[in-house]
């Protein structure tokens, strides 16, 4: 039964920190081989979801299926097939390389040796070196090593990426691409569209402990009905609410969202949208003092959910 | 055990654990010289600083007068005094303070001025009269024989040692453990290595070998340093005394995880180690007997693990003890151990 259950499987899911509900009656499956992306803004509830997942948090009502199995106890059969990796863990400084990765290898019964684990991370070089002389990215390698040294059919990453340098990202991508063409499972978190973007098949995109939308992200995509967006900004004072209608009913305009004083025009076409809106703001004497056009994002389809961007939610 | 494909091999994941602990101590250079430098250099300076000095002569004074020129010659002959002439007043001032321990009056016959609640001065008196009666023709009845013997064991720093060593166990037990605990919970590395899957057992079970590991150089070091440099004796066995310090340090071990088994910051573990540790260090008797608090008080000195510790190691160096003569405090030490230890365990925060 277990060999064709899903990956994970999660049916309305619980938790609550005193007031505080930090997931709100969550469903989730996540197929085999499938690269699942999580993405939402601080404090939507990713975190608090992994960790139930990974049975280190327990939850207050719902169910949990991993690889077709249900969290008991110490779970030390079912943690074997799996690779964890946390959001921040502090390997001990004075380690070298080497030893924390043969370290968690001893834990798991199968899986690539020391050195085969540091080519796969590309920090052969660092072998010797003690953690605490580690770059950020180089830590953060480290820490996914520990996290694929048991070979998991099932990879859990926790914004593996947070804070890195464009190049120790593009890094971690690699690697993450790596475990998918090797047809593993990996469900990661992230609050960076582009990544969510370029790594995952599919994504669940959460606020406030709920799940507000789940698709490829081409299709979330192309939920927004157009593919370009255009952004101005006004005199925040302004009242928007005149305004929201006329934009509305601009040609080509399929969606208008606002943030105090900054605007997100959805558009199909931007050479018809934008002298339209150039010339509607002029007859309302109201100058722009910024205008972008972009293609449509992950960041967008968020915008128009919730009304607020990814970053200053 | 499954090979990897390249040269190292897969060790036993308690064998890892403990090395990483073990490696860590080692390449900390502050905790090296905590738990071994450290009692030796504690030792070295009390044991220097109260060493035993040869019997010192006794300090008397004779008030200045017409005989006192006779007398000092008779009291010099005399090799426990040492006599000084003082004015009457310079004299008084000389006892009071302490400088002199007896003053000779200048009258005929002498008057003795001293305090008989002083051993010292007591002695001052008996050894000032013998020679002045003697200078005045008092004729010895005979001479007694005499054997000087100096006992070995009976120094402050015999007793200072094995209080040391006791010390050295409960701390580097409670800081060791405590504090690596605390560090790794704080990092989320102990919730890591749960995640993956390390044994709970595992985990701790190597902070303990870890521990006991290094006992043996640390125990060692010491008392090699006090046997051979100090002259410390080592009566009992010594299979015994590495038993006892063994117990001490596991005992300590488990007192070490109670501490550590909920606090998330090293300000909220270093806290709770002192209140455990200071009244060991006050009570327990390390620089001084036990014996000097009082009655009401000894249920909780005797009751404490440091108290059963220091007295057991004790008892096999200085006085040669076997295991019989200790089973109260190895009780004590077993039982402190045993219950920190299941309450560690079942109060443990992993994340």
């Amino acid at each position: 039964m277990a060999i064709d259950a899903p990956a994970l499987r999660c049916l309305g899911l619980v938790k609550r920190y005193g007031d505080v509900v930090a997931v709100d009656g969550l469903d989730l499956e996540v197929g085999r081989g499938e690269c699942f992306g999580m993405l939402g803004p601080n404090g939507a509830g990713k975190t608090t979801t992994v960790e139930i997942l990974e049975g280190l948090t327990a939850p207050d009502a719902g169910e949990v299926q991993v690889l077709g199995e249900a969290w008991h106890g110490d779970g030390l059969g079912l943690r074997t097939r799996i690779g964890v990796q946390l959001q921040e863990t502090k390997f001990p400084e004075k380690l070298r390389v080497s030893e924390v990765i043969a370290l968690f290898r001893s834990f798991y019964p199968r899986g690539p040796g020391v050195g085969e684990t540091l080519r796969l991370v590309a920090l052969d070089e660092k072998r010797s070196a003690y953690v605490r002389a580690l770059s950020g990215g180089q830590k953060q390698r480290l820490s996914l090593a520990c996290a694929l040294v048991g070979d998991p059919e099932l990879l859990f990453l926790d914004e593996p990426t947070t804070g890195l340098d464009p190049q120790s990202r593009r890094q971690s991508w690699d690697i993450i691409e790596g475990m998918k063409a090797r047809g593993r499972t990996v469900l990661l978190t992230t609050h960076y569209m582009e990544e969510a973007a370029r790594l995952c098949d599919r994504v669940a995109i959460m606020d406030h402990g709920r799940l507000i939308a789940l698709g490829t992200p081409r299709a979330l995509v192309a939920s927004l009905g157009a593919e370009h967006v255009v952004e101005f900004a006004i005199d925040a004072s302004q009242d928007g609410e005149p305004l929201r209608a006329a934009l509305a009913a601009l040609p080509s305009v399929e969606r208008v969202a606002r943030e105090g004083g900054s605007w997100h025009l959805t558009v199909r076409e931007v050479h018809l949208a934008v002298p339209a809106l150039l010339a509607a703001l002029a007859a309302r004497g109201v100058a722009p003092t910024q205008l972008t056009t972009h293609h449509a994002t992950l960041e967008d389809v968020f915008m128009s959910l919730t009304g607020r961007s990814l970053r200053d939610a | 055990m499954p090979e990897a494909s390249d040269a190292t091999r897969v060790r036993h994941p308690l064998v890892e654990l403990t090395l990483a602990r073990s490696r860590e101590l080692v390449r900390e250079p502050e905790a090296v010289f905590w738990v071994f430098v450290f009692p030796i250099l504690l030792a070295a300076i009390l044991g220097v600083a109260f060493r035993s000095r040869p019997p010192a002569p006794l300090p008397v004074a004779l008030v200045a007068g017409p005989g006192s020129e006779a007398r000092l010659a008779a009291l010099a002959h005399a090799g426990d005094l040492v006599a000084q002439r003082l004015g009457a007043s310079e004299a008084r001032e000389a006892l009071a303070h302490g400088r002199v321990v007896l003053v000779v009056s200048a009258d005929e016959p002498p008057v003795y001025t001293y305090d008989p609640t002083q051993p010292e001065s007591r002695a001052a008196r008996l050894a000032v009269d013998a020679q002045l009666q003697k200078a005045a023709g008092r004729a010895d009845a005979f001479t007694p024989g005499r054997v000087e013997v100096s006992e070995p064991g009976s120094r402050y720093v015999d007793f200072l040692v094995p209080g040391l060593l006791g010390m050295n166990l409960m701390g580097t037990g409670m800081w060791g453990i405590g504090f690596s605990l605390v560090v790794a919970r704080n990092g989320k590395l102990l919730k890591r290595l749960v995640a993956a899957p390390a044994r709970h057992s595992h985990v701790l079970g190597a902070q303990l070998l870890s521990r006991l590991i290094f006992l043996v150089p640390e125990a060692g070091a010491l008392l090699v340093f006090a046997h051979y440099l100090l002259g410390v004796p080592l009566r009992g066995s010594l299979l015994l005394l590495g038993g006892v310090s063994l117990l001490g340090a596991l005992s300590f071990s488990g007192l070490g995880l109670l501490t550590a088994a909920r606090p998330r910051t090293i300000e909220g573990v270093s806290g709770i180690m002192n209140l455990v540790m200071v009244p060991m260090w006050v009570f327990s008797g390390i620089f001084f007997s036990t014996e000097r608090f009082p009655d009401r008080l000894q249920p909780f000195v005797q009751a404490l693990p440091l108290t059963a510790l220091n007295d057991a190691l004790r008892q096999v160096m200085l006085e040669g003890a076997g295991t019989v003569a200790l089973v109260p405090e190895l009780a004590n030490l077993a039982l402190w151990g045993a219950a920190s230890f299941l309450l560690a365990l079942k109060l443990f925060r992993w994340q």
